[in-house]
């Protein structure tokens, strides 16, 4: 059977598809696996978009199973099959970067209220008991035989001012940066201080690298998207 | 064929010598079955592709022609469908010259830096020299900025820095003086 299929951009069609794949699911879960993989700390979890994914992989694994049985031509079902397999990459990728943060960043998403809402409740449960095992294996195998000054596990000693054994995430990395529609008004962060005033603006699809703390707010409401 | 409802979206019903519009990975797939040929791009002509080596050579500015993609795109069609596009040698080696005249404009942009740099912004760069690059921008913004945050007295003797606007320039906005 020959039948010929077109891939690349061309102009009359090109918006259309594009207004077409946007909608998917999929795509939402690409964009945010993106984010979640730039971002030097964790993002909140898009937890009615992975409910929704994880339903329709449900169904197209049922879908797949009684495709094979029945004895459909194998090629629709091998395709059918590697969409599943694209769909879970990108499910399961997103949760293991997830992971990733939180196991670097434990001590401290317990203590910010901000980060912690930003948790689902699964990594809300794996976080309190990975801080309780790690806390558990640090007093047991070396803090219960340090002075008595020197027996926290958040502060060096006790004369510490603040939490200086745990660790945060760097939010002054750089990250490159695409937005969608012109921005104004970005304050930035860092520089000289007599530059800090200067209001930084974006043209859209333009790529930018710039410091992450300037533009946090502005992805979390989605206006960026990091690269 | 029957329409395809992937978790990806709805893919058309798939009648002999009727073109549809799939998914590079759908229709590389079907490539590899035998079961389809692969129409390339509009960009990736002889002729437009000598255009666009043309304007890259003459300006310091991106093309803005070429899709985001373009080095993968290229790649896999290559790889696989290698017959559906006519003068492959031709469109192969142009494609080479392209990527080489941008990595040279990248390289010479990136020369420009220095402490003063808060953002780095160039237009219509590709995903293959973003990844290429990107490692090295981090660090070296990250180290101008950790070295520039200790001086917190500027110098008000010293003359504005401005850098000309000029076409020559790769179109990245210094916004320190």
């Amino acid at each position: 059977m020959g039948s010929r299929s077109v891939e690349g951009e061309q102009a009359s069609l090109a918006d259309d598809y594009d207004a077409l794949i946007s909608t998917t699911d999929v795509v939402l879960l690409k964009r945010a696996w993106r984010n979640e993989k730039a971002a030097p700390e964790i993002l909140h979890f898009e937890s009615d978009l992975i409910t929704r994914v994880r339903e329709q992989i449900e169904l197209m694994e049922e879908t797949v199973e009684e495709k094979s049985t029945v004895g459909t031509d194998p090629l629709s079902v091998s395709l059918y099959q590697m969409d599943l397999d694209r769909t879970l990459f990108l499910l399961r990728s997103y949760l293991r970067i997830r992971i990733q943060k939180i196991e670097k960043y434990m001590f401290h998403l317990r203590k910010t209220e901000e980060l912690w809402n930003r948790l689902s409740k699964d990594e809300k449960f794996f976080t309190e008991r990975c801080t309780d095992d790690f806390k558990k294996h640090l007093e047991e195998s070396v803090l219960s035989k340090l002075p008595e000054n020197y027996q926290s596990y958040e502060r060096q000693s006790v004369i510490s001012e603040e939490d200086d054994m745990v660790p945060e995430p760097r939010l002054d990395t750089f990250v490159l940066c695409r937005s969608k529609e012109y921005l104004t008004g970005i304050q930035l962060e860092d520089g000289p201080v007599d530059d800090r005033s200067k209001l930084f603006e974006m043209e859209p699809d333009v790529l930018y690298f710039i410091c992450y703390k300037s533009i946090k707010p502005l992805v979390e409401s989605g206006k960026i998207d990091l690269l | 064929m029957d329409p395809l409802c992937l978790i990806s979206g709805d893919f058309g019903p798939f009648t002999p010598q009727i073109v549809t519009q799939v998914p590079l990975w759908l229709a590389i797939a079907l490539k590899k079955r035998g079961k389809c040929s692969i129409c390339p791009p509009q960009w990736m002509t002889v002729e437009k592709l000598t255009q666009v080596l043309e304007v890259e050579r003459d300006s310091q500015e991106m093309s803005e022609h070429l899709p985001f993609h373009y080095v993968e795109i290229s790649r896999l069609l290559f790889d696989h469908a290698r017959d559906n596009i006519p003068d492959a040698y031709m469109v192969r080696s142009l494609i080479e010259d392209i990527r080489d005249v941008r990595f040279h404009k990248v390289e010479t942009d990136l020369e420009g830096f220095n402490g003063r740099t808060i953002a780095v912004k160039i237009k219509n760069l590709s995903a293959m020299e973003v990844n290429i690059v990107r490692p090295f921008i981090g660090r070296a913004l990250q180290a101008f900025y950790k070295h520039d945050s200790s001086e917190l007295i500027p110098d008000p003797e010293r003359a504005p820095d401005r850098r000309p606007q000029v076409a020559h320039n790769a179109p990245r906005r210094q916004l320190r003086r």
